[in-house]
């Protein structure tokens, strides 16, 4: 255990960020400056990856600032997926025509407080730490999603998001008093074997319940869902993007860390059993299979791209609770595997969108019509985006799948979410394929050829191209999750 | 080169289709199809060489096996046996005659003929694969070129038929992707708790599986996934509603690929896999699998019979001559089949998978000709045809007189396809019936029914086309051209060939069909 001057020398990627964060807001008010935010946040994320990557000590546990925060592998594998994602949401942003000069400096600004706490969830062991980092995603995302102040969709969201959010942050915060009141202490190793004595099952699975209503919220399972379509078909989409990766990788860290550590026998990331009996697998199970399947299902209609994504983003999240409610060690690293492609298809699909409504107004898929043969190279990852999106091979979207499908039959359990699971990938082909049959199976000669910003043509590219990479090799990354999670 | 002969056999195509990019771009588009030529030209000579170099009595041979993910165990293993090389010579073969076929596609030709390259990599990847996960995702990448062709060449319906039959195909093979992690799991631990993807290995890994699960062994689970995704592959009834379709809309060289290949993907998975892995469940599920068999027989048929456009009556026909290889594959399995019977069972149904790629081919190639002509393939104009005054009458007459060599060629093709002697369907047919007579009696008997229906609308198609009075407003045309010509012959030799002197097919199969036949003879 370190104390707070002790703990400081670990916390130097955070601290960049708030630098950056105070910077980024100074530079915001002298004129001759403002310009420039764009690229000193770039530097300050950049600067914050580098004292990440120099960080020699990761695979060391190290509890910080008094038991707060806990530093180890996990938390540092999830840091480099979210620094990463927004690191390129910050870097495209600029270039998105959705988005005035105005706000710029506010959208920087509000984008890394979001990253600060989401650096936080990954690491929070604390309940009140827990909460606070939390709500230091969720308040900036409510502005962020809210940013176009003279767009009612824009406005409408960030509403939707506000009153959603603060209910879930309510039912959530119950449920974590419950546990309060139960063990006496915050901490959630303390709890934990606290919880085995006090033997009160039913006190112990409502407060589960509070707490995955929280959880569910932030990851958006149903039926905590239902502010993720408006407020992805609301928000500018560089923000759509970033909230259906970085927070969603944050949230299923954080996940990961209180229910295993918390609500299991061993109360480590590898124990295989629920405490006290409590079948809290089986209710993620039916839970996952919903998610699933009502995300794929309302997909299907739906006619607006950004909409119809945010969908997607439901079902795959349905897809990693699966892994998860099977409780074995092969499926946390199904989970963080698949959560990194994740993030590189989904980022990219989004850019596409970008790129579709800078240079075309395209919103709805008919939009799209006949791109492929204005802009062919886009088109082809794209195409490749959505096949990894669907789960098929060449794509890494596919292994991934398989990875995930690997915790039922090493548990053994569940086949039955297995079924539905594969039953739920047919479906999502029709509509992921509905944008690739708009794109490939019409003509359109109305449209003309407009060249995209370099910067987004080579972020589709280079983030699309990771859909091959891991196809044709995923060992090394694969033995890398296992070494992080000790397995 | 014995030990890249297969590895090339799979990626020349990729690599045509990689090298087809700056060849268009410096000399325009319209001349990657002399790229594509090129790339299926050297895999049809590869086939011919490995054809020269395969010793029958050595099984597996060719093989190569080399780590690709370590922690999976996931292996490029691939090889060649008698059960693979008929599939791979038609590959090439087909192949080599589609580009030639497509020679006149015009629109967008370059993303035409690197798709199609892809398909044809994805086919070969398919038979030449022994390892379970290699040989999964070869099956899934076909699909993705397949729906390009369809959907953005192929006729009218073409956007409905393409995702009709990637969401039918995908449907299938993602119960195949549990079956094969459930015996990846379930074997591991009879082999040190490593499991395995070995298609070989898992031969006598897998019927040690004895776990129960809803009541049912964990096997038959795993028999039933498997079967899902290879029945909607050949297609076995009820899963055949995307053939006809899919075969309707696709251009013409994609239906002869997909009749004459991808269709024989399902029998060949259900052969390679099903059987060798899970011989028990083969043996439990041999009256299912032949009633199946006769129903696509008789189904298939009395479909044919109905239909007034002669692509859709060719689609049928071959859900109908389908069915005789799953019936001379019930037989095998069936405890109370003769030595002999077994024997023409299985050979039959090899042989019939190798020929009715063949004359299924030669159907399509055939109607196709005749549909770029007269830019229609109506036997009989539908009551609600567009233009009402030849709704209901008849689409041609006459042709014979006005194209005698085509005329000559679609009466070998229809009598092959009816099961004439001589010709090779005849032989494997009879084949197939000889094996399932001496397991199921009545079945057999009421599926040889299906010759007369065969007969019935080949024979009607016949005289409705090419006999009766000449109608003068096809006085336009011409008959079939040199370029159609040289891609029919090679078939019509194999067609003729086969049908007289069988021996060379069966001399490359036997030994390979004799393995399976131990399989099933240890185990019952």
């Amino acid at each position: 255990m370190k104390n707070n001057f002790q703990s400081l020398l670990y916390f130097i990627p955070e601290i960049t960020i708030v630098v950056t964060i105070l910077l980024a807001i100074v530079s915001d008010l002298v004129n001759d400056l403002k310009k420039y935010t764009h690229y000193l946040t770039l530097f300050g994320l950049s600067l914050t990856g580098l004292f990440l990557l120099l960080d020699s000590s990761t695979s060391v546990s190290k509890f910080l600032f008094n038991d707060m925060l806990l530093f180890d592998s996990v938390s540092y594998y999830f840091k480099c997926i979210i620094l990463f994602s927004t690191f390129s949401v910050i870097l495209v942003s600029k270039y998105s025509k959705e988005l005035d000069d105005e706000y710029r400096p506010e959208f920087n600004t509000l984008l890394l407080v979001v990253l600060l706490g989401m650096f936080l969830m990954t690491n929070s062991i604390n309940l009140i730490m827990i909460y606070l980092a939390l709500e230091l995603v969720s308040i900036p995302s409510y502005v962020l999603a809210g940013i176009l102040k003279n767009d009612k969709k824009s406005n409408e969201a960030s509403l939707k998001y506000v009153i959603f959010g603060s209910f879930a942050s309510g039912l959530m915060l119950y449920g974590f008093s419950l546990l309060y009141g139960l063990s006496g202490t915050l901490n959630i190793y303390e709890i934990h074997s606290i919880l085995s004595s006090v033997n009160n099952p039913t006190a112990v699975l409502f407060s589960i319940l509070l707490i995955l209503a929280g959880f569910g919220y932030k990851i958006s399972m149903v039926p905590f869902h239902y502010w993720t379509p408006d407020v992805y078909e609301g928000s500018p989409t560089t923000v759509t993007a970033f909230l259906s990766v970085a927070p969603k990788a944050a949230g299923f860290a954080l996940m990961l860390r209180v229910f295993l550590n918390l609500f299991t026998i061993g109360g480590n990331f590898t124990s295989t059993l629920p405490i006290l009996d409590i079948n809290w697998p089986l209710l993620l199970a039916i839970l996952s299979a919903i998610t699933m399947t009502v995300g794929n299902v309302l997909a299907l209609r739906q006619e607006n791209v950004k909409r119809m994504l945010a969908y997607s983003t439901i079902s795959h999240v349905g897809f990693m609770l699966m892994a998860l409610c099977t409780l074995t060690p092969v499926a946390l690293t199904g989970i963080s595997f698949y959560l990194l492609m994740y993030a590189f298809m989904n980022l990219s699909s989004f850019y596409m969108v970008i790129y579709m409504s800078n240079n075309y107004k395209a919103e709805t898929i008919d939009d799209w019509k006949g791109i492929a043969f204005k802009s062919p190279v886009l088109s082809f990852f794209m195409v490749l985006n959505m096949v990894s999106l669907a789960g098929l091979p060449p794509t890494s979207g596919f292994i991934g799948k398989v990875y995930l499908f690997r915790g039922l039959f090493f548990d053994q359990e569940f086949y039955w979410l297995g079924i539905i699971a594969v039953l739920n990938s047919v479906v999502s082909l029709y509509y992921y394929f509905k944008i690739v049959k708009s794109m490939y199976f019409f003509e359109d000669s109305n449209k003309k050829y407009k060249k995209p910003h370099p910067v987004i043509n080579w972020s589709i590219i280079v983030l699309s191209s990771q859909n091959l990479l891991f196809y044709f090799y995923w060992s090394g990354l694969y033995e890398y999750i296992e070494g992080i999670f000790n397995l | 080169m014995e030990n890249y002969i297969l590895t090339l056999l799979i990626f020349i195509p990729v690599l045509g289709a990689i090298l087809m990019l700056p060849i268009s771009k410096l000399y325009g588009s319209s001349n990657s199809k002399y790229v594509a030529l090129g790339a299926t030209g050297i895999q049809l000579i590869l086939s011919i060489w490995l054809y020269y170099n395969f010793v029958p009595e050595n099984g597996l041979q060719f093989v190569v096996e080399k780590s690709w993910i370590d922690h999976f165990n996931i292996f490029y293993y691939i090889g060649v046996d008698g059960l693979s090389i008929p599939m791979v010579i038609l590959t090439a073969l087909l192949s080599f005659l589609c580009i030639i076929v497509s020679w006149k596609i015009d629109k967008r030709p370059l993303g035409y003929f690197s798709l199609f390259l892809l398909l044809d990599a994805g086919m070969m990847g398919v038979f030449l694969s022994l390892d379970f996960f290699l040989f999964y995702i070869f099956w899934e990448v076909m699909l993705l070129p397949m729906y390009f062709l369809i959907g953005m060449w192929g006729g009218p319906q073409r956007h409905y038929a393409a995702i009709k039959f990637f969401l039918y195909t995908l449907f299938g093979s993602v119960f195949m992707l549990l079956s094969i992690l459930a015996l990846y799991y379930y074997t591991a631990p009879f082999n040190d708790n490593v499991g395995t993807f070995n298609l070989i290995r898992l031969i006598e890994l897998a019927p040690q599986i004895d776990s129960i699960l809803w009541g049912y062994n964990i096997r038959t689970l795993i028999w039933i996934g498997l079967f899902i995704g290879f029945a909607i592959k050949v297609p076995i009834f009820p899963f055949h509603t995307w053939l006809p379709l899919a075969h309707v809309e696709a251009p013409t060289a994609i239906s002869v690929i997909l009749a004459g290949v991808l269709l024989k993907m399902g029998t060949y998975g259900l052969l390679r896999i099903s059987y060798p892995l899970l011989p028990f469940e083969a043996i439990n599920f041999a009256y299912t699998l032949a009633i199946l068999g006769v129903i696509n027989i008789l189904w298939g048929a009395v479909n044919a019979i109905a239909q007034i456009d002669m692509k859709k009556m060719v689609a049928y026909s071959s859900v109908s001559h389908m069915g005789y290889v799953i019936l001379g594959m019930a037989s095998v399995v069936s405890a109370n089949t003769s030595e002999a019977g077994i024997q023409a069972g299985l050979n039959g149904a090899v042989m019939q998978m190798f020929n009715h790629g063949t004359i299924t081919a030669m159907l399509f190639i055939l109607v196709g000709v005749l549909y770029d002509q007269a830019h229609h393939r109506w036997i009989v104009f539908p009551d609600n045809y567009k233009d009402q005054e030849v709704a209901g009458k008849l689409g041609f007459g006459g042709l014979a007189s006005k194209m005698p060599v085509f005329n000559a060629l679609i009466i070998i093709a229809f009598f092959a396809g009816l099961g004439l002697p001589a010709l090779s369907g005849f032989i494997s047919e009879a084949l197939c019936f000889i094996g399932g007579f001496s397991a199921f009696k009545i079945i057999t008997i009421i599926g040889t029914l299906g010759i007369l229906l065969n007969a019935v609308y080949f024979l009607r198609a016949y005289q409705r086309v090419f006999t009766g009075t000449f109608n003068k407003k096809y006085d336009y045309l011409k008959d079939i051209s040199t370029r159609e010509l040289i891609t029919v012959l090679p078939i019509t030799f194999f067609v003729f060939l086969f049908g007289v002197y069988p021996s060379p097919l069966i001399n490359m199969i036997k030994h390979s069909v004799q393995d399976i036949i131990s399989i099933f003879q240890a185990a019952m």
